[in-house]
């Protein structure tokens, strides 16, 4: 059975269409589904975001906040010197992770101020401030940039 | 002296380039052999001048001569030889000098065995090459000298960042990047024939050993990294869907298309327009890439370097390249001669189900690097997209593509048979369910994606065995004659075949991660900890000085059953220097699996707190890797594909349709 340029050309186009269809579809349920956002402790709080929820969070690790306990199980406190956050993780933290330094950490909101964080991260370098906090606490005055902070 | 000489070299290297970049595109344009042939010898001339730029900087770095700025911010004088002439890549500045010498690089090369090409089209590739290498230099030149001096000289050096400090990832970004840029070649190409509007099988046949020299190289490169973020970064994990990964996967995933596509070009005169686009389209996600790593405009793992004033200037080229490419795409493509159609049931009609998978894939995944910006840009959301939207995505597309690739490496040109193929693939499917039912049943209780994962992984290695066999084995045949046919078997094809199978490889090891085993656990010398089929207990835990640092040292020995297996070390190391704290991993292979150690901290009362994975056949995915790039390795050396590289050829014969047996 020879098919018509005609016939041909339709088939191309019939089957690039269907996978883009199905690639669109895809695309555009995982960006409504699959995404997390940013937040700081103070957007948690005064933005009202309902328990249950994936969330991604950054600021500083509170001085004196961190417990460890012996089963490696951690809480510390993230602040944005305004509002305070209480994190839950349990694993190892990052080689960087220190009181006074920032972090970013990403879980589920468990309601008042509180998340259960199953990624924590603080970067390479011992200069380095994640973009999103140093974006955030920019906007509250408490970090310019540059190096040492 | 010789520092200044390097800079010196580079400003007149731009001279050149912009020489290069004009003259023979005019002489193109105007049919003046004069002017089109000055191409390759300012091609040769601007590589001469960028290298001897790029060696000053080394021999800056080799001498520690800390009146230089970068070697202060990035070497050391006690570094190991290795470590200071890779400290030149480690930062911004070295590492866009290097991009730019192997830019030059790939234009010499072109000259050098380009004497078959037509002039014109010659003349016109090694001018927009001149154009890419113009725009980088000035880039270098104006933001990121790597010349600058220093007032008052130090007298030792920062050091390099630690984590960079890594036999691995000395090699990960030539590697990286000679993959990128290779793919440079494609696009001038892809620009010179629009420019010249005439296209041909001729003109793929200069092209794919480019493509595929490239690909290799950057196959390589991404396997290199992602081995290197495994073991280094101390999380076991070696993909994280980071933006800056994804830079690289991108012009990967189009790369594949566009090396499929230059075949179908080659063997079947068609599929011309969409080879363009593919052309432009591939170069572009490498400087995409480009951009993205170098600019900082994304928060990532991998963030290095960031400087946003630099980011502009990237994404001026960025926008002269991609746009002006697009842009003459857009009013030259109608024009072209367009190539025929053909039956959607045969090699070629595979081929573009390959291109249509492997692009949407790209599109995918850049739609999920680029949203978090977009979106920050309208309304400020801070968002991350991360594994769940591209497992959801790309992974889908992946697995789809994948089921169907021995049935296109099955297919004939022309008019494929597919019940006769069917037919052929019988035994590679019978053998790719019963590996599902048996893995299954070994692993009852276990996740259910594993075995179908590693049924996908032995479906697409058997495909390449049949196709392979099918080509040599006859019934009534002796052993003998069907080991010549073997042997007698183009490169192009064992090429195909290994490739094909390599990636079975990396798919098989992928789904064996999902019966990776995690232990986390505080433990004291007596207290023994199961990891999979092994048991693991403390034997002690120590401090130890070594060069450049000093370590707190956890050192466990690993039993299976009643026998001893060895010991695994894993330590927390303070550098000097920098006084940066790293996790050192440690890592045993058994078989094809890793026995991973990642210390987290060692407790003064001489308690460990420790993670050990076990990572069953997690080596087959970087494996998989190098059989892939071997694969292209092979097919490069077929003399049928080298030949546009060989000086020798004249103008080489239209067309070379190969009927399959």
């Amino acid at each position: 059975m020879a098919m018509t340029r005609k016939q041909k050309r339709l088939v191309l186009i019939a089957s690039a269409g269907a996978v883009l269809a199905v690639a669109t579809g895809l695309i555009l349920f995982a960006l409504s589904d699959k995404i997390v956002f940013f937040y700081t402790p103070s957007d948690i709080v005064t933005q009202s975001i309902s328990p249950g929820s994936r969330v991604r969070i950054g600021g500083l690790v509170e001085n004196g906040s961190v417990i460890r306990d012996a089963s490696m199980n951690v809480i510390f406190r993230v602040t944005d010197t305004e509002k305070v956050l209480t994190v839950h993780y349990k694993g190892l933290l990052p080689d960087l992770f220190r009181e006074g330094q920032g972090v970013v950490a990403e879980g589920v909101y468990q309601g008042n101020a509180d998340m259960l964080a199953d990624t924590v991260l603080a970067k390479h370098d011992e200069n380095y401030m994640p973009k999103d906090v140093a974006d955030a606490l920019k906007k509250k005055g408490v970090w310019q940039g540059g190096k040492g902070q | 002296m010789s520092v200044e000489l390097g800079h010196f070299a580079l400003i007149l290297a731009f001279a050149t380039a912009l020489m290069q970049t004009i003259l023979p595109m005019w002489g193109a344009l105007t049919r003046d052999p004069a002017l089109a042939g000055m191409a390759r010898y300012s091609a040769f001339v601007t590589f001469g001048l960028v290298l001897l730029a790029y060696l000053a900087l080394t021999m800056a770095y080799v001498g520690s001569d800390f009146s230089v700025a970068n070697v202060v911010m990035n070497s050391h004088s006690t570094k190991p030889l290795m470590y200071k002439i890779s400290g030149v890549w480690s930062n911004h500045e070295g590492s866009m000098l290097l991009w730019v010498l192997i830019l030059v690089l790939f234009a010499a090369l072109v000259a050098l065995r380009g004497g078959g090409m037509p002039e014109r089209l010659l003349a016109s590739v090694l001018s927009v090459q001149g154009g890419i290498a113009c725009a980088f230099l000035l880039f270098i030149l104006l933001t990121s000298n790597p010349f600058l001096r220093v007032t008052d000289v130090p007298f030792e050096g920062q050091g390099l960042n630690p984590i960079l400090e890594d036999p691995g990832l000395a090699i990960h970004p030539p590697m990286l990047y000679l993959g990128y840029v290779g793919f440079s070649v494609a696009f001038s190409f892809a620009v010179g024939a629009l420019v010249h509007g005439r296209i041909d099988a001729v003109w793929a046949r200069f092209v794919r050993p480019w493509t595929l020299l490239a690909w290799v190289f950057l196959t390589l490169g991404i396997a290199m990294g992602s081995y290197w973020a495994y073991y280094e970064l101390g999380w076991g994990g070696w993909w994280f869907w980071d933006p800056v990964e994804n830079a690289s996967l991108m012009p990967w995933l189009m790369g594949t298309a566009l090396l499929h596509s230059t075949i179908v070009m080659e063997k079947r005169d068609a599929l011309k327009v969409w080879t363009i686009l593919l052309s432009i389209l591939t170069f572009s996600l490498s400087l995409l890439g480009t951009f993205l790593v170098r600019s900082g405009v994304i928060t990532s793992v991998h963030s290095f370097a960031s400087d946003p004033a630099r980011g502009v200037f990237i994404l001026g080229i960025l926008t002269l390249f991609i746009g002006g490419g697009l842009a003459l795409f857009a009013w030259r493509a109608p024009s072209l001669k367009q190539g025929g159609l053909f039956a959607p049931v045969s090699r070629e009609g595979a081929l573009v189900v390959n291109n249509l998978f492997l692009a949407t894939s790209a599109v995918a995944v850049l739609v999920g690097t680029l949203y978090p910006l977009a979106l920050e840009t309208i309304n400020g959301s801070k968002i991350s997209v991360g594994a769940p939207y591209f497992n959801l995505t790309a992974i889908p597309l992946f697995v789809c593509l994948l089921i169907l690739v021995p049935f296109g490496q099955s297919l004939a040109w022309k008019r494929g048979d597919l019940v006769g193929v069917s037919q052929r693939l019988l035994t590679a499917f019978g053998i790719a369910i019963l590996s599902i039912l048996v893995t299954f049943a070994l692993t009852i209780g276990g996740p259910i994606v594993a075995p179908l994962g590693v049924g996908l992984g032995v479906w697409l290695i058997m495909g390449s065995a049949t196709e392979v066999i099918s080509r040599c084995y006859r019934r009534g045949l002796s052993w003998k004659v069907i080991f010549e046919r073997a042997i007698g078997l183009p490169r192009s094809a064992w090429g195909s075949a290994l490739a094909h199978a390599g990636i079975g490889l990396t798919v098989i090891g992928i789904a064996a991660t999902a019966w990776g085993v995690e232990s986390l656990a505080v433990v004291t010398k007596k207290e023994p900890l199961n990891v999979g089929p092994y048991t693991v207990s403390l034997e002690q835990a120590f401090k130890r000085k070594g060069e450049g640092f000093r370590e707190e040292v956890a050192q466990f020995s690993v039993t299976e059953g009643t026998g001893a297996r060895g010991l695994i070390e894993t330590s927390k190391r303070v550098h000097t220097g920098r006084e940066m704290p790293t996790t050192e991993a440690g890592i045993v292979t058994y078989g094809f699996g890793q026995l991973y150690a990642s210390v987290n901290e060692i407790l003064p009362d001489g308690r460990v707190s420790i993670r050990f994975y076990w990572k069953p056949l997690v080596t087959l995915i970087w494996g998989g890797a190098i059989f892939m790039a071997l694969g292209g390795a092979l097919s490069l050396s077929d003399r049928r594909v080298r030949i546009a590289l060989s000086a020798k050829t004249k103008r080489a014969p239209l067309l070379n349709v190969e009927a399959k047996a």
